[in-house]
């Protein structure tokens, strides 16, 4: 008799991943409906009165200059952070592949910026630019140079970008390490003794043997920095000076918690959803075919 | 299993002898109070919470602090909506006519009183301070906590050096320019920075010479107010400033209060910023300093008239038992107490909303001791406020705030005219206007 691991309930397997779809259920798709339902509606903070708009709401944010405007500094940032992020973890985890004595505290330091809050990660680099007492703008005065990013706004986004992509390098490093170590030594043994150097080594073998992995740091990171940045911008900066740094997510924050204008809020949450999915699905299907796994 | 069943009935046992404790307590009414004073201001305001406890039986007053104005603000409404609102929260004066506006969720403070019986005279309190939570007819809404009002800083240490009279700070826009100028001459990097530019250089500007800052008195008179920010007034002091920018006569701080650690610093001579933060000021400035008024421009007819109060001040909410707003108002008539309000007026810098607490405060010498510290009360009792000086009543103001303070770095930047840069601000104030109407109508 044929023996067989065969699970007789019916029910278990749906059991199993119950958990799971219960906390995507209520802490994905139940909010995510909310937003939806309050972008269609008019309604005043405390919700004595609601009325339902249609679209109204998101025709008015496509007509506001200022939301055109975040959507392209949005852009700009992601774009920028992204490729930061990712070129600089780069170089460290091929650096510290190639490391042997103290291999783990170099490892251990790099990672350790991920440990910091959003909210942190920016309030240090706000210490160290700080105009009027900060120790990196005191060295650029030294050398004759004023930072002020509180009035030049290129200075402001060059400082967001800076502290964004600082805290997401060391989640970058840790995928690229894995990566790297998962590359077999005989593979760039052998190009070593055909006599490639080092670059042609990367350029040849390694990279395109990461290329899943930078495949998969790309989305995570795009969706970082238009997600997760919000605590850094609104440390460091606040959106300003004059909207120069005022991401789409900070300008949904700025609008329902400040402003108290929920529809228009929720009508930019949905639209960011919308955008975040397209831009992973068209990842998935034009970045993906180029990636060898 | 064993010892985690005896550790199971460890907890029953704890939870059955705390409520036993807590079960003589639940004869008072409780009175949630939301508030947003962190630090030492928030001690403060349990220390005031628990006096007034101790003071009576009936009633208990639980102070709660719940993160910055914006995050309390919006965790009321947030409670409210789910129908567990607190009693009592504090609102920031731009919060004001969000509150107004939503007549199902307040309960005016007039109201209160005169439902619960408790002795309540409106003209105890200094029109200045609470014309701004009043309505068009003269109403209280709510309660004034803490509020401040813009005055100039001056380091007097500076001026000395400078050849300027340490005892006579500059009264006039003019005069601060000269003085900025000599301070720049004698080595000091900054003749003059500010904090809160919209509140000060833009709202407490018109009050404070008697020019509009909106249409219908201000926003008093309806949701239909139009920002009146591009008058000649305003482009006229807005592009002095500018030009001060160019060779740091003056020199942008930021927003908030970040421009207090240049002054503290010594890197800029003067500095306008709230009243109350004087306490910090004086904490953290390693040279002597005094108190001047806001200057003002000495062309403008009527002028100086009186200034605007900022801060926050206490709204009751809607939904909750008549016994519970009787405790309320005998919170109320606690907190305007003289003794109360003289105490937190002379430990915060914030101003006192009564007239007895003024007297108080001047009958035992706090004046004398803190030289400056009637700067700002006399500044805004001076003259009897008008339509244009009696406060704000603008809908989506936080925003509004925001939008005058994107377009004010532009025109301290450099890349917009302050004619340009006001008219923009009132045509994106008055969008943000127009949505607020809407959605009150």
């Amino acid at each position: 008799m044929e023996k067989r691991a065969v699970f007789q309930h019916r029910l278990l397997p749906y059991l199993l991943v119950m958990p799971q779809i219960v906390v995507t259920l209520v802490f994905f798709f139940w909010p995510a409906s909310q937003a939806v339902r309050q972008s269609v509606l008019a309604e005043d903070p405390f919700g004595l009165t609601t009325r339902f708009v249609w679209a109204e709401n998101f025709r008015g944010l496509l007509r506001d200059p200022d939301y055109l405007r975040a959507a392209g500094t949005t852009a700009v940032f992601s774009i920028s952070v992204t490729a930061l992020a990712l070129a600089s973890a780069l170089l460290l985890a091929v650096m510290a592949d190639r490391v042997i004595r103290g291999a783990t505290v170099y490892r251990t330091l790099l990672i350790w910026p991920y440990a910091v809050a959003p909210a942190v990660a920016g309030v240090l680099w706000l210490f160290l630019f700080n105009p009027t007492v900060g120790i990196v703008s005191f060295a650029l005065r030294q050398v004759g140079y004023r930072w002020n990013h509180l009035l030049n706004g290129g200075e402001a986004m060059l400082l967001v970008i800076l502290a964004a992509a600082w805290k997401q390098v060391s989640y970058n490093f840790v995928f690229f390490l894995a990566g790297l170590s998962s590359i077999g030594r005989s593979v760039i043994e052998a190009a070593a003794i055909d006599g490639a150097g080092p670059a042609r080594r990367f350029v040849a073998i390694v990279f395109p043997l990461l290329s899943p992995t930078v495949f998969f740091l790309v989305v995570v990171n795009v969706v970082y920095a238009f997600f997760d940045t919000f605590g850094i911008v609104h440390a460091v900066t606040g959106g300003g000076p004059a909207g120069a740094t005022q991401i789409l997510v900070f300008k949904v924050f700025r609008d329902g918690f400040v402003g108290f204008d929920l529809g228009r809020s929720a009508a930019q949450s949905v639209i960011l959803m919308l955008v975040v999915i397209g831009l992973t699905v068209a990842q998935f299907r034009y970045l993906e075919r180029r990636v060898h796994y | 299993m064993e010892s985690f069943r005896v550790r199971g009935a460890g907890v029953v046992a704890v939870v059955v002898l705390l409520l036993l404790a807590a079960a003589p307590a639940a004869a008072e009414t409780e009175i949630t109070f939301w508030h947003a004073m962190g630090g030492a201001l928030g001690e403060k305001v349990k220390e005031i919470a628990e006096a007034f406890n101790r003071s009576q039986s009936e009633y208990r007053v639980n102070a709660v602090y719940k993160g910055n104005y914006s995050e309390t603000m919006t965790a009321a409404i947030a409670a409210f909506r789910a129908r567990q609102q607190p009693h009592v929260v504090q609102v920031f004066e731009v919060g004001t006519a969000t509150m107004m506006a939503a007549r199902g969720a307040i309960k005016p403070v007039h109201a209160l009183m005169a439902e619960a019986g408790e002795k309540f005279d409106p003209g105890a309190y200094l029109p200045a301070v609470t014309g701004y939570y009043t309505t068009a007819d003269g109403k209280m809404l709510s309660l004034p906590f803490n509020s401040s009002t813009p005055v100039l800083y001056y380091n007097r240490e500076a001026f000395k050096k400078a050849g300027l009279d340490p005892a006579r700070p500059p009264r006039t826009w003019p005069e601060l320019g000269a003085a900025a100028t000599k301070l720049q001459a004698a080595g000091v990097p900054c003749g003059f920075t500010t904090d809160w530019q919209s509140w000060i250089q833009i709202e407490n500007l018109s009050a404070w010479h008697d020019v509009p800052l909106a249409t219908r008195a201000n926003g008093f008179g309806g949701l239909d107010a139009e920002l009146r920010i591009n008058s000649p007034l305003h482009v006229k002091h807005v592009a002095q400033i500018a030009e001060w920018q160019k060779t740091k006569t003056f020199d942008y701080g930021g927003r908030r209060n970040e421009a207090t650690a240049k002054f503290t610093s010594g890197e800029c001579g003067m500095l306008t910023e709230s009243s109350a933060g004087y306490a910090g000021i004086k904490r953290t400035a390693r040279f002597d300093f005094g108190i001047g008024m806001l200057p003002y421009w000495p062309d403008v007819k009527g002028a100086p008239r009186n200034t605007i109060i900022g801060g926050a001040s206490l709204w009751v909410m809607a939904g909750h038992t008549p016994q519970a707003y009787r405790g309320v108002a005998r919170f109320f008539s606690y907190l305007s107490s003289p003794e109360v309000q003289a105490d937190w007026h002379q430990f915060s810098g914030y101003l006192p909303i009564t007239r007895a607490a003024w007297e108080l405060t001047k009958r035992q010498g706090f004046y004398d001791r803190n030289p400056g510290t009637e700067v700002s009360i006399l500044q805004m009792t001076g003259r009897a406020p008008t339509e244009n000086s009696k406060g704000l009543r603008l809908g989506n103001f936080a925003q509004i705030r925001d939008v005058i303070d994107e377009e004010l770095e532009a025109v301290w930047a450099g890349k917009k005219s302050a004619r340009d840069a006001l008219d923009a601000a009132v045509r994106r104030g008055n969008e943000l206007l127009r949505q607020f109407e809407r959605a009150n109508r």
